[in-house]
């Protein structure tokens, strides 16, 4: 297991190297340090003396990937790429364009991400469980149907509905919670209410979907036939049959997003205002820091690794037939 | 009557080859008397029918929105001005073009078009939203609601707004009830005749078992809805009007070619490279394995939406250094729509491609292409003849279930600022303006509302479709 573990880890690294290349290809090659600095600079008429300074001050005033001009050592360390690219391996984030350290910043906007992004992540994935659970109880009737069709409904709305919808009723008529905003503590629970609701309701119509075939195809099996035919109760047969085996795929499937909760998202951050990981990017794309971008598309594959190894591991835990090799 | 300039924008003609070369997969599905069969059990189902119907009418409309054209400026006498140019001799004046791209389906809805108010106005409101001074007749300054500049304009003081609109209503929809009975007459008739006569159909055609009740009243609730939109749009603003004055129905309608558009685009643009790299790496196995899953790995570990708005940022970089390349706003627009339908696709190509990989190698275990092999056929006609078609049903379910996905995206993406060129019509920039006009008092709700409702519905037939599709398809579902 353990062996299997490091080779993982050892393989993540040349998948790693290859998002820093086109990240930085992406960022480097068609958005050139000058013009970066003209952008940050923010005027027309700049001098050359103050480009090659923002340059200077932030290390970008090396060759991209090659550096010839040295050829005894620094061939290929001496580069921005080597600087502002590999250093992530090691977690060194560097500065962000406006001189904050990104390090830092991480550490700090992490919590308010992990606080929407847990809550939102259990609750729906139990309240998920549960409604598939129920509908899977009423197979094949007219409450599974109607159940399925208020499923496609519930997914054909934009998720941008849902976040619209709660604020104009739960914050502003009906003044239940605040709008957005967000503050650390215990005070934090105010603020956090109306996003996990939203982030659950926009999930149930797609997983209690997913998870109904899921427990079908479980509840279709033989064991399950033979336990109805020797007399079980139905309800037990639900509960202590196929609820624990329809789990199996459906926890190994979720292990991959846990470790990507602490980059937070996006879009419930940025409509919410809270200060996590998914505002800091937004910010940073919007401002064209493209140090705190980088940094964040590295950290976002370092956990997308990670999620996928974990879930390797589950399979291994929650079916013993699996072994890793 | 003058001649109008053609504009074919890229995205144009890409649309056009795509339904081009999907009418063409379709055709060729059909002879497959296997593929018959299920794309029949798609349409014997009622809601598979209507919900094919409704997204064939926006698909219809994002047609007419893909024809373009520039309408010529009235000629200006330009005797004796200095500007006048060498080119006296010329017989033949230069007709110079509108700077605005005009298209087929604006010919369609001019109605509702170019009666642009100042600002927002309610649906079906005569007056406007928003309090101006008024000097009244003694010269008194008084601040009311004044009167639109082109809704209700034919009404006169003291007429009922909703008598009039009642009595056009009842007028348009009796225009598309008639034309829906003519239209289902004609089609009882034929196939009645068909019947008797035996007209070259079979018994076990589509035609005897389609849903015909499901399929008159869907396409008759399109007919009746667009005649009293046609009919009711030159007097009033259905929806209200935006910001600018703009109707916004008629925004709303212009923003389904983007929809339509960004949902096939996208997937449609990534699908050959899903495709070649999926099955050469379950086929071939070895280094070209470990390549292509290398490269989806990689891929598919970057965050999408930050791939999506880095790419995004980049390209706008990259319009504003070259501005040369683009003459028209609208090409400009066009370019970075078309690299957005690019870039969206390769954050979901991974997906598909996975899955391709792993049923071709499940499928050249299979006997038969076993023998092939041991009989030295050449690895490309196995390919075509034996693995594509064990897993075009993978192919077709992606391409249906991503297409509503991609137009949901859409909205966040424009909302968040990473989306479509702020001068497009699309669903997420009304989305977008949405935020300043749900924080006003009273609430300016009509906007938002008709682009939610609008990608609702198509999304909301997507989905439906895409799912009668899987069901077909799927062995797995199957049963």
């Amino acid at each position: 297991m353990l062996a299997y573990i490091i080779r993982r880890l050892l393989y993540a690294v040349p998948i790693l190297v290859g998002v820093n290349v086109l990240t930085f290809a992406l960022f480097f090659v068609v958005n050139s340090p000058d013009q970066m600095a003209l952008v940050q600079l923010g005027d027309k008429h700049i001098d050359p003396q103050a480009v090659e300074q923002w340059k200077v001050q932030r290390g970008y005033d090396k060759p991209l990937f090659i550096n010839d001009r040295d050829d005894s050592q620094g061939l290929l360390t001496d580069t921005i790429f080597f600087d502002k690219s590999m250093r992530l391996f090691v977690l060194d984030f560097g500065k962000s364009d406006e001189g904050r350290a990104i390090g830092d910043d991480i550490q700090q906007r992490m919590w308010p991400s992990l606080a929407v992004a847990l809550p939102t992540f259990i609750v729906g994935l139990t309240v998920n469980i549960a409604f598939a659970l129920f509908v899977v109880m009423f197979r094949a009737s007219l409450f599974d149907t109607a159940a399925m069709v208020a499923c496609v409904v519930l997914m054909s709305i934009s998720g941008v509905f849902y976040v619209f919808a709660g604020q104009y009723f739960f914050a502003k008529t009906w003044n239940l919670v605040p709008i957005s905003g967000y503050l650390a503590g215990i005070d934090a629970v105010r603020f956090l209410i109306l996003p996990v609701i939203i982030g659950v309701i926009s999930g149930i119509g797609g997983g209690t979907r997913l998870y109904r075939t899921l427990f079908l195809e479980e509840a279709n099996k033989d064991y399950v036939r033979t336990a109805r035919a020797k007399g079980v109760p139905e309800l037990t047969v639900l509960f202590r049959h196929i609820l624990p085996n329809g789990l199996i795929p459906i926890l190994t499937s979720v292990v991959v997003v846990i470790p990507s909760l602490f980059m937070g998202s996006l879009l419930t951050e940025s409509f919410f205002g809270i200060p996590g990981l998914g505002s800091y990017t937004l910010d940073a794309i919007q401002a064209q820091d493209f140090a705190i971008v980088r940094s964040m598309v590295f950290l976002g594959s370092v956990l997308y690794i990670i999620g996928l190894i974990l879930t390797d591991i589950s399979y291994t835990l929650v079916d013993p037939r699996v072994r890793l090799s | 009557m003058l001649a109008v300039q053609p504009v074919v924008l890229l995205s144009d003609l890409l649309i056009f080859a795509l339904v081009a070369a999907l009418i063409l997969f379709f055709v060729q599905l059909a002879r497959d008397p296997l593929a018959r069969g299920r794309w029949r059990s798609v349409f014997v189902s009622r809601i598979g029918s209507a919900a094919f119907l409704v997204i064939l009418f926006y698909v219809l409309m994002a047609l007419l929105d893909s024809l373009h054209y520039r309408e010529p400026l009235p000629a200006i006498a330009t005797s004796g001005s200095v500007a006048e140019p060498a080119s006296e001799t010329m017989t033949e004046p230069v007709v110079h073009y509108s700077q605005e791209v005009k298209s087929v389906l604006d010919a369609v809805l001019a109605g509702l078009h170019g009666q642009d108010e100042t600002t927002y106005s309610e649906p079906f409101s005569i007056y406007s939203f928003a309090r101006e001074n008024q000097t009244s007749d003694d010269g008194n300054v008084v601040r009311a609601f004044p009167r639109l500049a082109h809704a209700g304009s034919h009404l006169q003081e003291g007429d009922s707004v909703a008598a009039d609109v009642w009595q056009r209503s009842l007028k348009s929809v009796l225009t598309g009830v008639a034309i829906m009975a003519a239209l289902v007459i004609l089609h009882w008739q034929w196939r009645l005749r068909c019947t008797a006569q035996g007209c070259g159909l079979k018994s076990d055609d589509m035609g005897a078992v389609l849903p015909w009740k499901t399929i008159y009243i869907t396409l008759g609730v399109l007919v009746v809805g667009a005649c009293w939109v046609l009919e009711l749009g030159q007097y009033y603003h259905i929806l209200g009007t935006d910001k600018v004055g703009q109707d916004v129905l008629y925004q709303g309608l212009k923003a389904i070619r983007t929809g339509v558009l960004i949902g096939t685009l996208a997937t449609l643009l990534t699908l050959p490279l899903a495709i070649l790299l999926g099955i050469s790496a379950g086929y071939f196995r070895g280094w070209v394995d470990d390549l292509v899953q290398y490269v989806y790995t990689t891929l598919s570990s970057i965050p999408g939406i930050l791939l999506i708005a880095a790419s995004v940022l980049l390209i706008d970089v990259y319009i504003e250094t070259h501005p040369e390349q683009f003459q028209l706003t609208t090409e400009r627009a066009d370019f970075k729509f078309l690299a957005l339908c690019f870039i969206l696709g390769m954050t979901s190509w991974t997906g598909l491609c996975r899955l391709l990989r792993a049923e071709t190698l499940k499928v050249s275990q299979l006997d038969y292409v076993q023998a092939a092999r041991a009989f030295g056929v050449r690895h490309g006609r196995i390919i075509g003849r034996h693995i594509l078609p064990n897993v075009t049903h993978l192919i077709l379910i992606a391409l249906v279930l991503d297409f509503s996905g991609f137009v949901l995206a859409e909205a966040v993406l424009s909302y968040i600022g990473v989306g479509v060129d702020p001068s497009m019509a699309s669903w997420g920039n009304m989305i977008n303006e949405a935020r300043a006009e749900l924080s006003r008092e009273p609430v300016v709700w009509w906007s938002v509302a008709a682009a939610f409702v609008l990608m609702f519905i198509l999304v909301l037939a997507a989905n439906l479709f895409a799912d009668k599709v899987r069901d077909a398809f799927d062995p797995r579902s199957a049963g």
